[in-house]
């Protein structure tokens, strides 16, 4: 590129700065949930981003963790000398956009949440992280079973065990919501960990593969509800652009 | 009553509405947003046919009603469910006594439920006597997600929703109709998260304590309180129509529900008039559980469709079943077979 000619920064290096943002609920890419409503960049690398939601009721908390968490893709990308990131069409769109720009966090954008003493989310966001690693668990030890391992045999499993048996992209999932968790994520860690990181036994793993099995529906069905509703929301523009 | 295949159900519409959601009843922007957020639900879970212009869906007559539920909807009684959100709607979005009218109308045709507010303390529960003596009530709805000038919402395990609840089991209310979403509230925690319902249900064993929605989007929160609280029971309404747009994704909720909670539990609801009745209740006695999925949740059976169209909800309302329409078999002692062994042997 030569200097002057346009943006220091390639679009498409914006979209897959967007693409490392999920929506922390669902468990997917903002960009392939078609919640990037639009993407603006100029000359100066100033980018301004509009997300959009499946319904003007959309849980707010949620909402500011995507638009905050834009923001932060975007500042974090070489080129970019300037981002904001604007939530539309959502009841607490003003707040959102206002509040992520001013980087007070979400208790300096709704002071009412100050008053239990827990402004942050991040508990909140925890919560799902843990719901998506027991839902990625459950979907590997799925195969392995369907695949006629037992219970016994899983227990004993580590990640390094899985090469060739399992999906790579599920296991590279797996690995990532380890990360996010603080979890052990190597070659040696056990395949089957609790929320805590304490490994599985073979006597608690029915029930726990059984709450994480209607757990994992749960994800995928309202990740299924939600593109469904952004696409009656916005018919013109359709999802899962990832520019 | 709908007669297929030589089976007969008696039919129970357990949530039902009769809103105003037209312009000159909205409020303010949020009443605009509520209503247009339902009418996508409406427009993206309904076949065609069944879909309806904005303006019909904003309002409904009288004669509506009794058409989309009775004439043609195959419901022998229905449950109205009332939603006041009075900040967002002038005269209310659907109330006891919006509802009432028709009610006391029609009364072999309709239930009315109230509602209550612990915020609005001990005013509330004397209006609360009042209601419920005036309707004769069995059950109300709650709302929690219901805003209320700076608040956002409340909890079931507020103290002031224990004195309510006390006061319903003394009034004889013994159906509590939960309803948790769209939803907002606490604002920096997971707002749909149903642990309320179980500090409620352990507090109040005597009470049936119905989760609208089965905890949608928290269908594993809501199947797991149910596991341990034995009067929580699971409403449909919202899930119904995915047997239409996504039907393995409906026989998987449904084989959930009945591994967790068994059939006797699950209680059939069109949300009218987010939804209509017809082509919910003739598509789900046409369903059934996907072949490659039956190994882990088993099949539904005729009793089994029997008891969540109408035969759960009328033993929690006292509703008379007409002879020739219960169950082919008596209620089962322990839990059906359809799931909970057969999905062992595939974990195994």
């Amino acid at each position: 590129m030569t200097a002057g000619a346009g943006p220091p920064v390639p679009i498409t290096a914006v979209w897959q700065a967007l693409a490392t943002v999920r929506d922390p609920e669902l468990d997917e890419p903002i960009t392939d949930l078609g919640f990037v409503a639009s993407v603006d960049l100029d000359r100066t690398g100033a980018v301004t981003a509009e997300l959009r939601l499946p319904t003007y009721f959309c849980a707010p908390n949620f909402a500011f963790l995507m638009v905050a968490d834009a923001h932060d893709a975007l500042r974090a990308l070489p080129g970019v000398a300037a981002a904001r990131v604007r939530l539309i069409d959502h009841f607490a769109a003003a707040e959102i956009t206002s509040g992520v720009a001013a980087g007070g966090g979400f208790g300096a954008a709704f002071p009412e949440t100050a008053a239990d003493g827990r402004d942050g989310l991040d508990d909140l966001r925890r919560t799902f992280w843990r719901k998506a690693h027991a839902a990625c668990q459950e979907l590997l030890a799925f195969g392995l079973l369907t695949a006629g391992s037992d219970h016994a045999e899983l227990v004993r499993l580590r990640l390094g065990d899985l090469a060739g048996r399992v999906d790579r992209a599920g296991l590279d999932r797996l690995r990532r919501r380890r990360a996010d968790l603080g979890l052990p994520d190597g070659d040696g860690a056990p395949l089957l960990l609790g929320d805590d990181g304490t490994p599985l036994t073979a006597a608690e793993l029915p029930i726990r593969l059984r709450i994480a099995r209607t757990t994992r529906l749960s994800i995928e069905g309202n990740a299924d509800w939600c593109r469904g509703l952004l696409r009656t929301r916005y018919p013109e523009r359709s999802t899962g652009t990832a520019g | 009553m709908y007669e297929k295949d030589g089976e007969r159900y008696f039919i129970v519409d357990g949530h039902i509405h009769f809103w105003d959601g037209t312009p000159a009843n909205q409020a303010n922007r949020y009443g605009t947003g509520f209503i247009n957020c339902f009418y996508d639900y409406h427009r993206n879970l309904s076949p065609e046919h069944a879909t309806w212009d904005l303006a019909h869906f904003q309002r409904q007559s009288e004669a509506d009603i009794l058409h989309d539920l009775f004439e043609v909807g195959h419901v022998d009684k229905a449950i109205f469910q009332p939603t006041y959100l009075t900040d967002f709607f002038v005269n209310g979005f659907n109330t006891t006594e919006q509802d009432g009218v028709l009610a006391e109308k029609h009364p072999d045709r309709f239930i009315v439920n109230g509602a209550f507010d612990p915020r609005d303390g001990e005013a509330g529960l004397a209006a609360l006597e009042r209601l419920a003596e005036r309707w004769r009530l069995k059950g109300v709805k709650l709302y929690t997600a219901e805003w209320k000038g700076d608040s956002k919402g409340w909890l079931l395990s507020d103290p002031w929703s224990y004195r309510y609840l006390e006061k319903c089991q003394e009034l004889g209310i013994s159906n509590i109709h939960v309803h948790k979403g769209p939803t907002i509230y606490p604002l920096n925690r997971d707002a749909f998260d149903v642990a309320d319902v179980d500090d409620a249900a352990s507090a109040f064993p005597e009470l049936n304590f119905i989760v609208e929605h089965v905890g949608l989007p928290r269908l594993e929160d809501f199947c797991w309180i149910a596991t341990q609280e034995p009067n929580v029971y699971g409403g449909l309404a919202v899930a119904m129509p995915f047997i239409h747009t996504r039907p393995r994704y409906f026989a998987r909720i449904i084989g959930e529900l009945l591994y967790w909670l068994d059939d006797t539990r699950i209680t059939f609801a069109s949300d009218y008039a987010i939804w209509t009745p017809k082509w919910l209740v003739e598509a789900f006695v046409d369903f059934q559980i996907p072949e490659d999925l039956q190994g882990e949740y088993g099949t539904l059976t005729p009793d089994i469709k029997r008891r969540i169209l109408g035969l759960n909800a009328a033993r929690l309302y006292d509703i008379e079943v007409p002879a020739g329409l219960g169950p082919a078999t008596p209620e089962p002692l322990g839990p059906p077979t359809v799931a909970a062994e057969r999905n062992e042997a595939v974990q195994r």
